[in-house]
């Protein structure tokens, strides 16, 4: 079976010390996948030095068997909305469009098809209305659909996000698990930093779990179990079960 | 005007007012680069560190040549742009500070051997000390021919990568993602950014560079929310301001253009600041008056409201009872002048209305209907709010968006129904209904 991402070895280092350590897995096709862990496990630092963001210690990120360097367009990438500062000056539209930079080449200007191309986009988040607008003017979660849009722009078969449920109202998060089924149904394999585990079993099919080491990768439901998070997240997990409980009633 | 023409009769003028205007353009079209990628103090840093450059240019070959200035001043400000980014990597010294260090380094280094040349033979006509506050008189048909073609070469790469560039200043990361080398962007804008700083030395100097990379830029931003309309506003500010300098200068005896230069441009900003649309402090001062004036508005329909209810609960709710100012101001202080100015203006809008007056006694003031659906809408609103921080653990989190509409349109219908059942559990929901509004 061909894989979508396949890591070897992988260990990053900050200043000496290993935030990452000797992760490997491979990636199946067409699902879902959560990352899970506790703060400062390198669910972060995972995405983005498999996307060579940050420099990895040792370790091979192969792309359908390929190389990543060759393969970079097929991946999708959508950061952490603080990444950037939206207070620049450009619209939703325009951030959209970035998304086909790496289609379009160098010097080019964007064509009336890419526009094309990143309005559907912007229509499938549900942003049409506001491709004009300046993007400071958006709210939180619209624009982590912008985000989301411009990595649906940019057409890849992979797609990699970093918490994208952080600070978005309960309806771009329905929205954006729905694009992430389709985007499934279509065929294309997609992987979330996630960290709210209530709703794990509800959103992936297949769960990473990860502290500094990769614990457990495999079926949300044959990888998602007490005695995994209690690995995972060790002595932290009670705490969390008392909040968990606390909350409940969250649909 | 006659003198105006007299002065633009003069070639030597017409060149610097030439220069000007060129160096006014291409920083205030690089300013924007440096200034969205939070560089602004880096232009500083390339103009300090210049003057090295620029020294160690003419002992090498002994006579003045702005090409050979301009590689010297390049090379010495690329040294610079390395020594921050080894500083910043390799040690603990964050980057304000490293350009601090690098800045201070360079330009002590760069007196020092100003101090040199003009002790040694030659060093009287070098004019060198020209570079540190500007001298445009000092510009040459030569130097400006030059001017030209770097400016020319600036403009043009920035029109060719302005999708790049904007890439870069927006998100790199997403940029490297995308497989594009972004690395090799950045270089090139450091490069086109030491550029810009470099043809502007000799008119404006080393110690004001920065500001004409930094103030038409922040002057454009004013203005407009696209980048492409912006690099074009910060070009016309620069020259602009280049040209009302050169002007003022040369009208005005024994004037500085460089600085001259600045202030024009510092003109500008502070008009910018002022006057612009959207971001002003004109227009943002207006709105915060209309929302100050609104908020007492809504406060005072809430506290009659809270009134009435009171009333209604009691049992003591007559039609036609109103209440005084005093009682108003004890639900909710204001100063009673301030309360007496919004309550006439509710009083215009339909939204309260005066009773007992006419009898000789103290006004008092009510509610009309109209007032009544909107203070009880208000109050349901804020109600609601208050169930949901009380509860926010248990309802989950949610960050309410003013601009998307009220609480009840943008909470999921189940949070919303759980909200709903608080507020009867707590006795909150508001009781006193009006004609033809309010949902009991």
């Amino acid at each position: 079976m061909e894989h979508p991402v396949t890591v070897e070895n992988l260990t990053v280092a900050y200043h000496q010390k290993p935030v990452l350590r000797e992760v490997e897995f491979s990636v199946p096709k067409g699902k879902l996948i959560g990352i899970v862990g506790p703060n400062g496990a390198g669910k972060s630092t995972l995405i983005k030095s498999i996307l060579g963001l940050i420099p990895r210690a040792s370790g091979e990120v192969q792309i359908f068997g390929k190389p990543y360097k060759q393969e970079r367009r097929r991946i999708g990438y959508v950061p952490q909305r603080e990444s950037v500062d939206w207070d620049f000056p450009t619209s939703a539209l325009d951030v959209v469009l970035m998304g086909r930079y790496g289609h379009i080449g160098w010097f080019r200007r964007p064509s009336s098809k890419d526009k094309a191309l990143a309005m559907s986009a912007l229509e499938k988040v549900g942003m049409a209305d506001y491709a004009d607008r300046q993007i400071s003017q958006l709210s939180g979660g619209q624009q982590q659909r912008v985000f989301l849009a411009r990595a649906l722009a940019q057409d890849a078969e992979i797609y990699f996000m970093d918490e994208p449920f952080v600070g978005v109202d309960a309806a771009t998060e329905k929205a954006i698990i729905a694009l992430l089924t389709e985007l499934k149904h279509q065929g294309k394999t997609v992987l979330v930093v996630h960290h709210d585990l209530q709703t794990v079993t509800e959103y992936f099919d297949w769960v990473l779990l990860l502290n500094i080491r990769l614990i457990e990768f495999g079926p949300t439901e044959e990888v998602f179990t007490a005695e995994n998070l209690q690995k995972t997240y060790g002595g932290r997990l009670s705490l969390l079960q008392e909040s968990g409980n606390l909350s409940a009633f969250k649909a | 005007m006659e003198s105006l023409w007299l002065i633009l009769s003069d070639p030597n003028t017409r060149w610097v007012l030439a220069a000007c205007v060129l160096l006014g353009l291409s920083s205030g079209v690089l300013g924007c680069f440096a200034l969205l990628r939070k560089h602004s103090l880096l232009g500083d840093a390339f103009a300090h560190a210049a003057l090295p450059g620029i020294c160690i240019a003419f002992m090498l070959v002994g006579s003045k040549s702005i090409t050979l200035f301009l590689i010297g001043a390049v090379v010495a400000g690329l040294l610079a742009a390395a020594c921050i980014q080894a500083i910043t990597r390799y040690s603990r010294i964050k980057e304000d500070t490293a350009l601090g260090l690098v800045l201070s380094v360079f330009f002590g280094f760069g007196i020092v051997l100003l101090t040199k040349i003009q002790q040694s033979a030659n060093g009287n006509q070098s004019g060198l000390d020209s570079f540190l506050f500007g001298k445009a008189a000092s510009l040459v048909g030569t130097d400006v021919k030059v001017m030209m073609g770097v400016a020319a070469v600036l403009l043009f790469v920035c029109w060719l990568f302005f999708k790049e560039f904007k890439l870069l200043s927006f998100d790199p990361g997403f940029g490297r993602g995308l497989g594009l080398p972004m690395g090799l962007f950045n270089a090139l804008l450091m490069l086109l950014i030491v550029l810009a700083v470099v043809i502007g030395l000799q008119a404006v100097g080393v110690v004001l560079m920065a500001a004409m990379l930094i103030i038409p830029a922040l002057a454009a931003r004013y203005w407009t929310e696209r980048l492409d309309r912006m690099i074009v506003l910060a070009g016309l500010f620069g020259a602009l301001s280049g040209a009302a300098g050169t002007l003022v200068s040369s009208l005005t005896y024994n004037m500085p253009t460089g600085p001259v230069i600045v202030l024009c441009a510092t003109a500008l900003f502070l008009l910018s600041l002022i006057v612009a649309p959207q971001r002003g402090l004109a227009v943002k001062g207006m709105r915060r008056i209309k929302l100050r004036s609104r908020i007492a508005e809504e406060n005072l329909l809430q506290s009659l409201y809270d009134l009435a209810e009171k009333d209604l609960l009691a049992g003591r709710l007559r039609p036609g009872i109103g209440y005084r100012i005093a009682q108003l101001i004890e639900r909710r202080p204001t100063a009673p002048k301030a309360a007496l100015r919004t309550l006439r203006r509710l009083h215009r809008d339909g939204l309260v209305k005066r009773v007992g007056a006419a009898q000789g006694l103290e006004t008092r003031w009510m509610l009309t209907d109209k007032g009544g659906e909107l203070a009880y809408e208000l109050t349901l609103h804020q109600r609601m709010w208050e169930i949901f921080n009380m509860y926010e653990g248990v309802l989950g989190s949610f960050k309410w968006d003013g601009r998307q509409g009220g609480l009840a349109e943008q909470l999921p219908p189940e949070v919303l129904q759980e909200v709903d059942r608080l507020l009867d559990a707590h006795e909150l929901k508001p009781r006193l209904t009006f004609a033809g509004g309010g949902r009991a």
